[in-house]
């Protein structure tokens, strides 16, 4: 088993500059020993799937807080996954309705993670989800 | 002679009470924990007497309300004599959509109007860009030209009702189109007043929603005060906020800190423009947070008051009272909302708007408890509303003056403000002032980092937020209805706009987008300029991609 460390893009899409909590996001996962790598902000899905290929990531957390998730989100999972990242983990962090849930994770989200979530849960769930590499 | 330091009598009282009756009482109930902290995670002591208040005098410090410095507030009668402004924000989807909320809080006995812009217009793009998908009337109303905006004020009466508009980056452009809708209704732009936020500094701060490089952006600032110094003198050109510095992380200190520190920056660039200060500072307000901590909200707007006084006589050698007065709005905080359990929301909104009625504020928005969740709905809005009119007509708070004044906790902790904010200014001073602060990022990383132990001492259950980390139901008793903009919107957007392209006079608007360009190339005042172009319904994105062109963008530096 090797030791490579799990490896995260912090993406931040849309228009929208709140970057709070991706800036929590990014200090906790790097506290836990994470590689934190923050896409500063107003990326297109394009710049994130590009970001996520060139670092070679595990996971892509996305904080979006606009209510753009549905157009955004989705299409950041599509060019992964046409890029052959077929085990990159899009985690979705901020302001999500209930209902939108269901449709994100059919579209192939991980999980989303709504305000009120402990940093800790967050840590937790990249470990327990993130496939070993060789 | 040497000072000897002698306990006061005040103290040796309270040593006194230590002994006798807290001690006793301290060893058969101890107290629940260690440490009690503000919501800023500053300590907060046992009891407050007047020792802790001895080195206030009532007169140089506290004062007389409408008197320097104004601690008590700038109103000698308070809220006897007129209420605050009550002016909740409102904008989302199309302006037909927002122009009937408008209307509708205008008839529930709202004061005074705050329109809330979404992301595409606040970053300067038309709704056809490809940026802006997804996002059109999403955070706010969708305004990509005058045609827009003469929809969102049909049938408003722009001489009577005062408007606050929330636009930074591209405010000058809003503005150009607010005073030409103005113009087409018949009303005279000296009569006009209200409020433009315009605070470009807090953007490369907190909020991030910039376009150009930090010191054009100042430039165009500096414009408006210019502008409506001569032309519309009864507006306020900027709010200079501490909201988003507190959204985004701050404590109640650097909030008061930062916010103020920027005011002293504008101040310092239209004077350095040659403007007159006793002409432009009077129109100058501020914006600030209401946070959950009660006396540390009431401290700090009383320090505020207190601090822009004496620096506004000090540093700029004011003794007219317009400059030395600081007028404030003052919103509910946005982030203490919780999507758990969100009518809890309404409580913890009726608070924090009781302080900033302790506080002096000159206006209030009240968030609608469903805000964590979504823009609200008529029935989340109408209840915010409703907690201001019942503060106002119920809880008697408004029949004296500063009712709080003279509280030792309570001046103690405006004193200990004060202190903190001015320790910030040195720092801040001995950087170069606010703008080479930013650019060395030092204000976004104290921000960052007290929003990180924040968010470590909610972790570990030292600070309570019920219904999260603590009294969490699995079940939630209450699931309450959201907003939703579909997608429609942008096509009803995108549709006006095409329509506005085709029937305004081309040449007129490639012509007056070019005399735009060279007023900016020569370092001229922009207003006269961007009002011809708006009239020629030149659309935002293309008066903002003009701009582009000539002062280039902003680069976040990495930190």
């Amino acid at each position: 088993m090797s030791n490579r460390k799990i490896r995260v893009l912090v993406a931040k899409p849309g228009l929208d500059g709140h970057d709070r909590g991706a800036k929590v996001i990014a200090r906790a996962l790097r506290d836990a020993g994470m590689e934190v790598i923050y896409t500063g902000l107003r990326q297109t899905p394009e710049m994130i799937a590009a970001a996520a290929l060139q670092e070679d990531v595990d996971a892509v957390g996305v904080s979006i807080l606009s209510g753009a998730h549905n157009t955004l989100c989705p299409r950041i999972v599509q060019l992964l996954r046409e890029k052959g990242m077929n085990d990159c983990l899009v985690l979705v962090g901020g302001i999500v309705p209930q209902e939108d849930l269901p449709k994100l994770k059919e579209q192939g989200v991980a999980e989303v993670f709504l305000p009120g979530t402990s940093t800790e849960d967050i840590v937790k769930f990249l470990q327990a989800n993130v496939k070993p590499r060789e | 002679m040497p000072e000897t330091k002698e306990s006061s009598p005040a103290e040796v009282e309270r040593e006194r009470w230590e002994q006798e009756t807290l001690d006793p009482a301290l060893e058969k109930h101890p107290e629940r924990k260690k440490s009690f902290q503000t919501v800023s995670l500053e300590e907060v002591g046992r009891l407050y007497t007047p020792a802790d208040v001895s080195d206030l005098d009532f007169n140089r410090d506290i004062s007389f309300p409408g008197e320097f410095p104004y601690t008590r507030g700038i109103h000698p009668t308070g809220y006897r004599g007129k209420l605050w402004t009550m002016r909740q924000f409102a904008g989302f989807s199309t302006p037909e959509e927002t122009n009937t909320r408008f209307k509708y809080l205008l008839e529930q006995g709202q004061t005074g109007l705050s329109v809330a812009y979404d992301l595409p217009t606040l970053m300067g793009y038309d709704a056809d860009s490809p940026l802006s998908e997804g996002e059109v009337g999403k955070c706010g109303v969708a305004v990509s030209s005058l045609a827009d905006m003469e929809v969102l004020f049909d049938g408003i009466p722009l001489e009577q009702v005062t408007v606050s508009q929330t636009i930074n980056a591209p405010a000058s452009v809003l503005l150009a189109m607010y005073l030409v809708v103005a113009e087409k209704q018949g009303a005279r732009w000296e009569k006009i007043s209200g409020t433009l936020q315009n605070d470009i500094l807090k953007e490369y701060i907190a909020q991030k929603e910039w376009i150009y490089p930090i010191k054009p952006a100042m430039k165009l600032v500096v414009d408006t005060f210019e502008f409506c110094t001569e032309r519309v003198p009864r507006y306020n050109p900027i709010s200079v906020s501490g909201y988003h510095i507190r959204e985004a992380g701050a404590t109640a200190a650097q909030e008061l800190a930062f916010t103020l520190r920027d005011g002293i920056e504008y101040v310092a660039w239209g004077v350095e423009a040659g403007l007159d200060v006793d002409r432009f500072v009077p129109r100058i307000s501020f914006f600030f947070n209401a946070h959950n901590d009660f006396f540390e909200e009431i401290a700090k707007y009383r320090a505020a008051r207190r601090i822009w006084a004496r620096e506004m006589k000090n540093r700029f050698g004011s003794s007219y009272e317009r400059t030395l007065q600081m007028r404030f709005h003052t919103q509910t905080a946005g982030v203490s909302l919780t999507v758990q359990q969100p009518l809890n929301n309404i409580v913890r909104v009726a608070i924090q708007a009781l302080a900033g009625v302790l506080g002096g504020t000159q206006s209030l928005h009240t968030d609608a408890y469903d805000e964590a969740l979504a823009l609200p709905t008529d029935r989340a809005a109408l209840i915010a509303l409703r907690t201001q009119q019942i503060i106002a007509e119920e809880t008697g708070v408004v029949n004296t003056v500063d009712p709080l004044g003279g509280s030792y906790y309570l001046e103690a902790l405006t004193e200990k403000m004060e202190q903190t904010a001015l320790e910030y200014f040195r720092k801040i001073d001995a950087m170069g002032g606010m703008v080479a602060a930013i650019e060395k990022g030092f204000p976004q990383r104290e921000i960052q980092d007290s929003a990180y132990h924040y968010q470590k001492a909610v972790e570990r259950g030292e600070q309570v937020i019920v219904g999260v980390n603590k009294y969490a139901m699995t079940d939630e008793p209450s699931e309450v209805p959201i907003l939703v903009i579909d997608e429609s919107v942008r096509e009803h957007q995108v549709e006006r706009l095409e329509q506005t392209r085709t029937r305004r006079d081309a040449g007129a608007v490639a012509n007056a987008l070019e005399k735009l360009k060279t007023a900016a190339h020569k370092n001229e005042n922009t207003m006269p300029a961007t009002i011809e172009a708006v009239s020629v319904y030149a659309t935002l994105g293309e008066i903002c991609s003009a701009l582009r062109d000539v002062y280039g963008i902003y680069e976040e530096p990495a930190f």
